[in-house]
């Protein structure tokens, strides 16, 4: 007795007037704007909290704003924070265009990172540019091989690629884990390898912040992801398989290899991501060192809405609540892990869109009427 | 006496006006037909009669009083049942479950499934409705699965019945035993509101006839004072050839070549040993009731499918595996189910012209899109074969569904394919665009290309067809000439082999 909802039950009619690219644009817009509208209305959320709490909300905005952009260094401390960010955000957001669900991108940061810094431990005398890109792309590999598995697995057995990359996770972990304290641990408490060679440690763009080309990479890919979905016959394909199988498959699209692809360069992402934190900020693997970066990926995937650029503006976005939330602790004494609440909030309002719809709509005058013959 | 009157309703979905300033009167113990093509708003307007929508203006009078329905129960209330396109029954329970689901017969807190089971039957024998009270839904008909629905709502001591695109579903003798129905439901008084966009149907059956066009009324006819071609051009808004012309044509050597093929399906065979040969210049039309094997057949004939046995060729060569071997050696596919298979809806129109070709040149090169090639084919495309769409950035999904159809026709044939396999080509699409969709067919046998068409709708069957073939759970059952009597087709694909042998 399935009744279908409103969409799916209006008459061909209704679906049916011939939009244009305007529309399209439009309609990318609203995306945009209900992103937008998520983020402010967190800040809204987090506010009352803080009243209720006690706490001084102008000057605990003031103070956030201030550590994000206020300074270069509040600057250079966002986009550093933005940069793993954006990569695991990109591992989320390729497979999702395939319809695929990558929770593993924490698994593939911890391969990415380990292989990137067993190579970049061998890269003595070699030139800088070589130094940092053969350790990158050892990370690069080691991710697509480890998120290509769930992908694997899916077209293969049909295992839900869900409940395969959130087991592989804690496998990744613990097995970089083990193989680095088993195998290469450096004298000391820490289960970490040694120090990388000092050629394949990423340059700073602004000396004395710590911020790296990790980041220009970073707006690179987006540009490269950019065109992958819009250019070329293989993001076709990507986006055939995400928006309907049966139809890709009728063009001739192999919806179980596009799934091992989707995953696998979803794979590639994490791996990066996590070798560009080993190269940029801890010079070397160090065991459980990610706070998380592959889980918020998908936050910034979800935020982002899969388009590349809105990955690269919800990457930033956390970035710049990760680093206001320290300079918000330091000066408003309100505790950073609000930070993660309002992260939480943004989350969970925009993965409810349609609630958020109808509070934009209960706003709104009525729809003009517009005469259709 | 008016059992329904409709005054000035006006439903907007968005910036869509579904139905505009709608007038329509409903006479008690009438059946009126309500005629238009997809999208004319029939069906949106009978469901804010029925609670399903809420109109954004105007009013509603039932038996001629002022009548507010905000949801089905209160419709119900009225005395007004609808049967809709699909089916809403539960299929593992039995007739009689799914008929009293929500108003059960209960004694002291129990079911009374035995008195429910009596009253069925009653109810059934006094309509003619043969359908077994005790049988389960998953194991009757399509057919009496309609009957349970129109007992339903008769159960629910339904008035005035709205049937939303009855016949869509039903085989000839079938859709004949629904008028019988029909007649009798309304020589006891009973009133039809029929839903329709086949014009020899409501022909048949109704009294009256109101024409919708674009959401609103166009006129409100006498069907005895009508006719089937004045319908089509009120219907369409201009004249419109009902019959194609289908002019001899040159049958040349054998392209498509089908022997013993058989595929499985999850519950045994699906397609039993079936042999056919299509010819250049010819069209082979393949008539059955749905769900006889024809998807399958057009699965396996495409590569969607795996096959269990058989050899399928195109020009005495075999067919390697995948729909790419098969669009390499010329073959196009005109799939039955466009949205599931024709098109990606999310994709604009260009991209969904190249559905097939996106890794071939001149689209891509290297696998990098040539956006302007991309661009061009498709304006090429729209304009040569009337898509009418905004632009071809706007997403398919924005199209109606004539022209969605039209689209996947156009990127088909433009293919310049050899042998064509059309299934279900006009299914859902207004008369139009049915008519621009067969003559295209014509065109291609005209140019001495081999056409499978496989078709549920007899009528389309015919009068493309030079030969036909009847598929009947998965077998072919009969081969007949294009000049097949249509009550003999209609016997075949129910399968009485014998009566019509």
């Amino acid at each position: 007795m399935t009744r279908k909802t409103d969409e799916t039950t209006l008459p061909a009619g209704a679906r049916s007037r011939p939009s244009s690219s305007s529309e399209a644009v439009r309609s990318a817009l609203t995306e945009l704007g209900l992103s937008a509208f998520a983020i402010v209305l967190a800040l809204v959320i987090s506010a009352l909290l803080m009243v209720t709490l006690g706490y001084n909300v102008a000057l605990a905005y003031q103070s956030m704003f201030r550590g994000a952009f206020g300074s270069l260094h509040g600057i250079s401390q966002t986009l550093l924070r933005a940069t793993p960010l954006l990569f695991t955000g990109f591992a989320v957001a390729i497979a999702f265009r395939a319809g695929l669900f990558n929770i593993g991108a924490e698994g593939q940061l911890y391969w990415g990172a380990l292989a990137c810094a067993l190579v970049a431990l061998t890269v003595e005398g070699l030139p800088q540019p070589i130094a940092v890109g053969l350790p990158l792309l050892a990370a690069g590999i080691a991710g697509f091989l480890w998120g290509a598995v769930p992908g694997i697995l899916k077209a293969k057995t049909g295992a839900h690629e869900v409940i395969t990359s959130i087991m592989l996770n804690s496998i990744a972990i613990f097995a970089t884990t083990h193989i680095t304290s088993r195998y290469f641990k450096a004298p000391g408490a820490v289960d970490q390898t040694e120090r990388i060679v000092a050629a394949a440690v990423m340059p700073q763009i602004i000396p004395g912040t710590g911020l790296t080309a990790g980041i220009l990479l970073g707006v690179a890919i987006a540009a490269l992801v950019a065109w992958f979905f819009g250019h070329t016959a293989l993001g076709y394909d990507f986006q055939a398989v995400g928006r309907n199988a049966d139809a890709a498959e009728y063009g001739g699209v192999s919806s179980k290899r596009i799934q091992v692809l989707a995953m696998g360069f979803g794979g590639i992402m994490a791996g990066v991501a996590g070798g560009i934190v080993v190269l940029s900020l801890l010079n070397r693997f160090v065991a459980n060192f990610s706070p998380g970066y592959g889980f918020t990926g998908i936050a910034v995937a979800v935020l982002g809405r899969g388009n590349p650029w809105g990955v690269v503006l919800a990457a930033l976005l956390f970035g710049a609540l990760d680093s206001g939330g320290m300079s918000m602790q330091l000066f408003a004494r309100i505790p950073s892990d609000l930070t993660i609440v309002v992260q939480g909030l943004v989350i969970i309002l925009v993965a409810a869109p349609a609630a958020l719809r109808a509070m934009v709509r209960w706003r709104k005058p009525k729809v003009e009427p517009v005469d259709v013959a | 006496m008016h059992a329904v009157e409709l005054h000035d309703i006006t439903k907007r979905f968005g910036t869509l006006v579904a139905n505009k300033a709608v007038h329509l009167t409903v006479t008690r113990g009438e059946v009126h037909c309500l005629l238009g093509e997809n999208g004319a708003g029939k069906t949106t307007l009978m469901k804010i009669l029925f609670g399903l929508y809420q109109a954004d203006s105007g009013s509603i009078r039932v038996n001629e009083k002022p009548a507010l329905i905000r949801r089905p129960d209160d419709a119900i209330s009225l005395g007004i049942g609808m049967v809709h396109q699909h089916f809403m029954l539960v299929p593992r329970l039995t007739v009689t479950e799914n008929v009293i689901a929500g108003s059960e017969v209960s004694r002291n807190g129990f079911l009374d499934m035995n008195a429910a089971v009596e009253d069925i039957t009653k109810l059934a024998e006094r309509y003619r409705l043969r359908v077994a009270a005790r049988a389960r839904v998953e194991n009757i008909s399509v057919g009496q699965q309609q009957r349970v629905e129109i007992l339903k709502a008769l159960y629910r001591k339904a008035d005035i019945l709205i049937l939303d695109e009855p016949t869509a579903v039903l085989t000839p003798q079938e859709t004949d035993d629904l008028f019988e129905i029909i007649r009798r439901l309304k020589s006891d008084g009973k009133t039809v509101i029929f839903i329709t966009h086949k014009l020899r149907e409501t022909m048949a059956i109704s009294d009256r006839v109101t024409v919708l066009r674009d959401g609103a009324v166009v006129d409100t006819l006498n069907t005895a004072e009508t006719t089937p071609a004045e319908l089509a051009r009120r219907m369409v808004g201009r004249d419109v050839l009902l019959r194609v012309e289908r002019p001899p044509s040159d049958i040349g050597e054998p392209l498509l070549a089908v022997r013993d093929l058989s595929v499985a399906s999850r519950f045994g065979t699906a397609v039993e040993s079936i042999s056919f040969t299509v010819r250049a210049g010819e069209i082979l039309g393949i008539a059955g009731v749905e769900g006889n094997g024809q998807l399958e057949l057009e699965e396996a004939i495409v590569g969607l499918r795996k096959v269990s046995s058989g050899t399928m060729t195109v020009r005495g060569k075999e067919l390697g595996s995948g729909p790419d071997a098969r669009r390499m050696v010329g073959m196009a596919h005109i799939p039955s189910d466009r949205l599931r298979r024709g098109v990606v809806p999310d994709f604009s129109v260009a991209w969904n012209l190249i559905l097939g070709s996106q890794w071939r040149s001149p689209f891509s090169r290297n696998g990098a899109f040539s956006r302007k090639q991309i661009n061009e084919h498709a304006e090429r495309v729209v304009a040569q074969y009337g898509v009418r769409c905004g632009s071809i950035e706007a997403p398919v999904r924005s199209l109606s569904g004539g022209n969605q159809q039209k689209l996947v026709v156009a990127r088909e044939l433009s293919r310049k394919p050899e042998v064509v396999i059309a299934c279900q080509p006009t299914r859902g699409v207004d008369v139009g665009a049915i008519e621009y969709i067969h003559n295209q067919l014509l065109a291609m046998r005209a140019a001495g290309k081999a056409i499978l068409l496989i078709s549920a709708e007899l009528d389309e069957v015919r009068a493309l067809s030079d030969r036909i073939l009847v598929m009947y759970e998965g077998r072919i059952v009969a081969e007949r000439s294009s000049d097949a009597g249509e009550s003999e087709l209609g016997l075949l694909m129910a399968g009485h082999q014998a009566e019509a042998g």
